[in-house]
């Protein structure tokens, strides 16, 4: 065989069974206090919400307890990832850290980094980006040139980042910084990662507005900032090694395919309990695609569980759920009941919210966190075409 | 290799005696004895049956695991449609005879009796592999009860029809044909029943047969040399190939997902009707744009009878059609999920998990 890529099936734990019962309560009591809304798109900081996530455990939760972690397993923290991004909650502050700043610096930061950062990630206090991409590098994230030049303590980092989701918000970022030239046998030699504090002096944070009308861009510009050696991540010159390693949790999560979910739950409200046979075939197609997405999902969650590193399935699932997730608001779009005036009781407000919100915001994810491209010559990579 | 004997030497066995020679031959109406054979020998055939009805007492899963070798190889043998016909039989307790059997009916309209006299009447359509059964579990009514029963296929009207892959598929006429044996079903078995079963069964011949078209196009991609380097070096060809990559990897999981849930729940379990639609719908799809990938990176050769890989794709198009297609099955499952509401539909995607 020329591949072996295995889903295996994984059944949650009850622990985590009764876990996705406690986040959903929590979750039912945060609408009904009027927290946040399920059914608007505008998902904006929400620090009061990130501090009660932190105080129920649910930020970090993998962690050990000595940094602020609740040692549950990794399929916990799927269910309630799961039931957050259902629910529509408002994880911007928090769930960059969760997901990949935290981890990278519980595996590589120094000690005392450590203890300072990451309870107060678990908490819900601190917020992250992730400073990758540059003008000149985008998908070719090893081409970054932004320097950082050792000076007495330290490092001064010179240049400029693009596409920082967050960072006007953020408290820190993990930026991937050149400190030598790639070599010739190895051209993703020679970066570095470091944590940085946003508010350095010699950081200047540049909004970029994007179609949805929305803040979430940044650029940043990088003027001799000053990053102490306690700062620096890993091996220095040898970043590429652990960049590799925190993909397989980035490319599988709900995150990748539950984006533009609130399109297909408010079609089937619209649709009522007796659509047309035309119109629940439509509705049973999607969900069968859904359906199958999360079991994957799933599967590679257990496979983490497990210790493995699916790097390849992975990428398949997020090669497949992103583009099902894309495609589905023109479908829902076209599946839709037409309802104009005759019916005086309509009210399709949370319907026309949600294909707009989900229209608007189809066309980023099959770009953000490794494009299509990307993760097909993955894919293809693991089938032994390259 | 698996951790799973029974897996793997029905692979083995495939493997020395399904070529796709053999597969040509079957279609030209030459039966693979040696082929049927050996896997009667080891007892394959009878996975489904329980050791106490003649059977190997196999897990349901390893059926389903065994069915998805079979798709692999593109198997020219009734093995599916007697593993569900030793099914059928013991749901009533009868033991399960040797030899190739099938099952009818297929269709959910199916109306075949048995009368008070022990005879069965009535006409079924599409019965696979009629022709080469020695005998056919019929799941009918008497009285209007659910019964099973099994009759010897010598003296049936058999019309000989073929499905898209040219393989038999039969209409079997009934009438006054006694039946060797037969006992009552347990209620709610009823022909929906079996045909929940089918789809469960075909999804894992279909996905069995996506791997195998996966496996075939990368290896043919890797040596055919064009604009002298091989096709597989084309970023064009790569991304398609990984697409096809996709689409199998997801037909495994939801085959699995439905096979799993007949295994734990049985064929009337509550959710069993939820994960079948969800296996056929997905699968069937998988099997179409997944045949078309294969079809395009072949090129012309796929395209001949010489080459072997029309054995994978119309087995694809045929099985994809066969106990209900992706419209149907997505048309109860929306249905479904429309009934309990869209506030039901997360908490439906993750019952169970």
């Amino acid at each position: 065989m020329a591949y072996n890529f295995h889903f295996d099936s994984v059944d949650l734990p009850p622990e985590a069974k009764e876990l996705r019962q406690e986040v959903r309560a929590f979750l039912r009591q945060e609408i009904e206090a009027g927290s946040f809304s399920p059914h608007s798109g505008k998902g904006g900081l929400n620090k009061a919400f990130a501090r009660k996530v932190g105080a129920r455990g649910w930020i970090g939760m993998t962690w050990p307890k000595e940094y602020g972690g609740q040692e549950r397993s990794h399929l916990e923290r799927y269910v309630v990832i799961e039931e957050m991004l259902a629910h529509r909650a408002p994880t911007r502050s928090f769930s960059t850290a969760d997901r990949q700043s935290g981890p990278m610096i519980l595996r590589y930061g120094q000690e005392e980094v450590k203890r300072d950062i990451l309870p107060r990630i678990a908490s819900g206090e601190l917020c992250f980006c992730i400073g990758l991409s540059e003008p000149n590098s985008g998908s070719d994230v090893f081409a970054a040139s932004t320097r950082a030049t050792k000076t007495e303590g330290g490092w001064l980092v010179n240049g400029r980042k693009i596409w920082t989701s967050n960072a006007h918000n953020s408290d820190y970022m993990i930026a991937l910084l050149r400190t030598s030239p790639p070599t010739k046998e190895n051209r993703r030699h020679g970066l570095t990662q470091f944590l940085i504090d946003c508010k350095s002096p010699g950081i200047t944070i540049r909004p970029i507005i994007n179609l949805t009308g929305q803040h979430d861009f940044n650029e940043i510009f990088f003027d001799d900032v000053f990053v102490p050696d306690l700062h620096m991540i890993g091996e220095v010159d040898n970043a590429w090694k652990q960049a590799s390693d925190e993909l397989a949790y980035e490319r599988s999560g709900p995150d990748r395919w539950l984006e533009t979910f609130s399109s297909l739950t408010e079609l089937v409200r619209v649709a009522g309990p007796e659509p047309s046979d035309k119109l629940a075939e439509g509705i049973g197609r999607e969900v069968a695609h859904l359906a199958t997405l999360r079991r994957m999902s799933v599967s590679v969650a257990g496979m983490l569980h497990a210790g493995k590193t699916p790097a390849v399935e992975a990428a398949v699932v997020k090669d497949l759920g992103t583009n099902w997730e894309q495609a589905l608001p023109n479908k829902v779009r076209l599946m839709a009941p037409v309802r104009g005036d005759s019916d005086p009781d309509s009210n399709d407000d949370r319907f026309e919210e949600a294909l707009r919100h989900t229209t608007l915001i189809a066309p980023k994810v099959t770009i953000q966190g490794g494009t299509r491209e990307v993760l097909r010559g993955i894919i293809a990579r693991g089938l032994g075409l390259r | 290799m698996t951790d799973n004997i029974i897996v793997d030497t029905a692979t083995r066995i495939f493997a020395d005696l399904c070529e796709p020679q053999t597969v040509n031959a079957a279609e030209e109406g030459q039966w693979p004895q040696a082929l049927w054979d050996a896997l009667e020998e080891s007892g394959l055939t009878l996975t489904w049956v329980p050791d106490n009805l003649g059977g190997a007492g196999a897990e349901m899963m390893d059926g389903f695991a065994v069915l998805r070798a079979a798709g692999r190889a593109a198997a020219p043998v009734p093995l599916a449609e007697t593993l569900m016909a030793g099914w059928l039989l013991a749901q009533a307790g009868l033991n399960a005879p040797a030899g190739p059997m099938t099952f009818a009916p297929v269709h959910e309209d199916g109306n075949l009796t048995l009368g008070a006299d022990g005879k069965l009447r009535g006409r079924a359509r599409h019965i696979p592999f009629a022709r080469r059964a020695g005998h056919i579990a019929v799941l009918a009514t008497r009285d209007r009860a659910p019964v099973v029963a099994l009759v010897a296929a010598e003296g049936l009207g058999i019309r000989e029809g073929a499905s898209l892959a040219g393989e038999p598929q039969d209409t079997v006429t009934f009438d006054g044909a006694a039946a060797i044996a037969s006992g009552p079903a347990p209620a709610g078995l009823d022909p929906a029943a079996v045909s929940r079963l089918g789809a469960a069964v075909r999804c894992q011949q279909m996905a069995g047969a996506l791997e195998h078209i996966l496996d075939q196009s990368v290896q043919w991609s890797l040596d055919r040399v064009q604009f002298g380097r091989p096709i597989a070096k084309f970023q064009a060809v790569q991304h398609n190939l990984a697409a096809l990559a996709g689409e199998v990897a997801a037909a495994g999981a939801a085959a699995d997902a439905a096979a799993e849930a007949i295994s734990e729940h049985g064929i009337l379990g509550e959710t069993v009707p939820a994960e079948v639609a969800v296996g056929k719908v997905r699968v069937g799809e998988a099997a179409g744009d997944g045949a078309a990938i294969a079809h395009q990176v072949h090129g012309a050769m796929g395209f001949t009878y010489e080459h072997s890989l029309h054995q994978s794709t119309r087995r694809l198009w045929a099985w994809r059609e066969e106990f209900g297609n992706e419209a149907l099955w997505a048309e109860r499952l929306g249905h479904m999920v429309a009934e309990r509401g869209a506030d039901a539909l997360w908490p439906f995607l993750t019952q169970g998990s």
